[in-house]
């Protein structure tokens, strides 16, 4: 469904990605591990045409999209739960929601999806006409999620949605993730934490320094050679 | 006291058209992040649009309004599609050495075509006054300020809090990068947003016309106003843009009561100094 060929991207002169390649199959969920900095956002964030590659191709159902601008892409079913949520403050839970099917393919779904996703999370049906920046913290994640929902994506991109919450909300948004991989939506979950990350995944792609140092399914990957390779031992 | 009410009634009333010349600057620095340098004279480029229309079709000023107005839409949408949007992303000079130009452009063009004399948009209402309780005299043209002060600045609120585009802009406005990823594209936005802020750039030249008199080069003073009004109300705030205006303009005209008019100016700006002083995100302003 996703092929990422031989990506460069680079911040002015710093080069933050080599030779990138990665494969998403549909229906599949995929995990990006790596440290803090190896380049797993910027990878995303590209995917998401947040960044513009400098060499390489990023293919999504056969057709080349990495010249085109965010917009474009969730147009084209690809949305993204991005780091730190970046929820519209002076927007209210609803209207948070509702921004999220602009594009014109989702907007004459809206209903439908608002209607699921309030069944996915029934905490924001509550809080509707409360404004996003008085949620609580897993709160908060639960609307990024759910607005990322509300472009009715083929695919959808995670940036360490588990960053800053306590384990046992970690723990109910990941089986958020799995419902949601099972109505058919492909997954990639960027994460840090390489246990849960492993476990979730279909596949993995470990990162370090910007360059995909190990890949392949979690079952043949041991936890020792995962570990080393994350912290490039 | 009763010599009083007078300034302060005027005051009042004047701060309304304050308001709307502070309602454009403002809802482009909060949503485009642009100190648009042109917006005075952009106003005042509507003031000579409706003295062209007047004088070709034989109107009272105020139904120029419906020429004036789409006609800003359009040069703002137009002015933000394809000069403004390619200079954003690269800088705080760029945008601002643009808008400066404009500025610069706009000046000049209308001294060529208008040559620098004097104008203003006649009409009776310019002259007319009501008396009030026997002792206060309330020129209309004011009382007109006032009253579409009050309509433009909630009929924008309103547009920005109920529509969908209004949602968007606000959105856009909150975390660009995030609005197009809920694809919005917001250069799109930019337009339109910049095409609205022109069309309370048109109501207020209208206005200013047919309550003052403008010349070529009268943008930069009223530019000096509407950064005014936005500093004492706050950015962002529909509420504190109104009031940013009224107190500007009470400010202006008590100034001009105690001090002579020769101090109505500087009495505006030391309120202005005592609010940044005092609560320099404005008095509606939220801190970020």
């Amino acid at each position: 469904m996703l092929k990422v060929r031989n990506l460069d991207v680079h911040y002015g002169d710093f080069q933050a990605l080599w030779d990138i390649s990665i494969e998403v199959g549909k229906g599949k969920v995929v995990s990006i591990i790596g440290a803090n900095g190896s380049g797993k956002s910027t990878l995303l964030n590209t995917i998401a045409g947040l960044l513009k590659p400098s060499h390489g191709v990023i293919e999504f159902r056969g057709e080349s999209i990495h010249k085109l601008g965010p917009h474009e892409m969730v147009a084209r079913g690809i949305s993204l739960v991005p780091e730190g949520r970046r929820l519209f403050p002076s927007l209210t839970v609803f209207e948070n929601l509702i921004i999220g099917s602009y594009a014109p393919r989702s907007r004459k779904k809206r209903d439908l999806a608002l209607g699921k996703v309030y069944e996915l999370f029934p905490i924001l049906k509550e809080r509707a006409s409360q404004m996003s920046d008085t949620l609580s913290g897993g709160e908060q994640q639960m609307l990024a999620i759910a607005r990322a929902l509300m472009s009715d994506p083929s695919l959808i991109l995670f940036d360490e949605i588990s960053l800053g919450l306590a384990p046992l909300i970690i723990k109910n948004i990941y089986q958020t993730v799995r419902e949601i991989n099972q109505q058919g939506i492909t997954v990639v979950l960027v994460e840090q934490d390489v246990k849960r990350s492993l476990k979730a995944a279909n596949m993995a792609y470990i990162i370090l320094e910007g360059k995909v140092v190990l890949q392949g399914e979690p079952s043949t990957l041991s936890e020792k050679t995962v570990r080393e390779a994350y912290f490039g031992l | 006291m009763q010599d009083l009410l007078q300034p302060i009634m005027n005051g009042i009333l004047l701060g309304g058209l304050y308001a709307i010349i502070g309602i454009g600057l403002s809802m482009i620095f909060g949503i485009v992040k642009l100190v648009n340098l042109a917006h005075g004279d952009l106003m005042i480029l509507a003031s000579y649009l409706s003295l062209v229309f007047m004088m070709l079709l034989g109107v009272p000023p105020l139904v120029t309004f419906v020429f004036a107005v789409p006609a800003m839409f359009f040069i703002g949408f137009v002015l933000q599609a394809y000069l403004i949007n390619r200079v954003l992303g690269k800088g705080m000079e760029p945008p601002l050495i643009l808008a400066f130009g404009l500025s610069i452009i706009t000046q000049n063009c209308l001294l060529l075509v208008f040559t620098p004399d004097a104008r203003s948009l006649i009409s009776s209402l310019s002259v007319t006054t009501i008396q009030v309780a026997g002792f206060l005299n309330i020129p209309v043209i004011y009382l007109i300020d006032f009253l579409i002060g009050l309509v433009v600045i909630s009929v924008l609120h309103q547009f920005l809090q109920k529509t969908y585009m209004g949602r968007a802009i606000r959105a856009a406005s909150d975390d660009e990068g995030a609005a197009q990823l809920m694809g919005i594209n917001t250069k799109n936005i930019y337009a339109y947003a910049m095409g609205i802020a022109m069309i309370t750039a048109a109501i207020a030249g209208v206005l200013v016309g047919m309550t003052f008199t403008f010349y070529p080069h009268t943008g930069p003073q009223y530019l000096t106003i509407a950064f005014g009004v936005v500093i004492i109300g706050g950015l962002g705030s529909m509420i504190g843009t109104f009031l940013g205006g009224i107190i500007l303009g009470l400010a202006q005209l008590l100034g001009g009561y105690f001090l002579g008019p020769g101090l109505q100016l500087l009495s505006g700006y030391v309120i202005l100094l005592i609010v940044l002083t005092v609560r320099p995100q404005g008095i509606f302003g939220r801190v970020t």
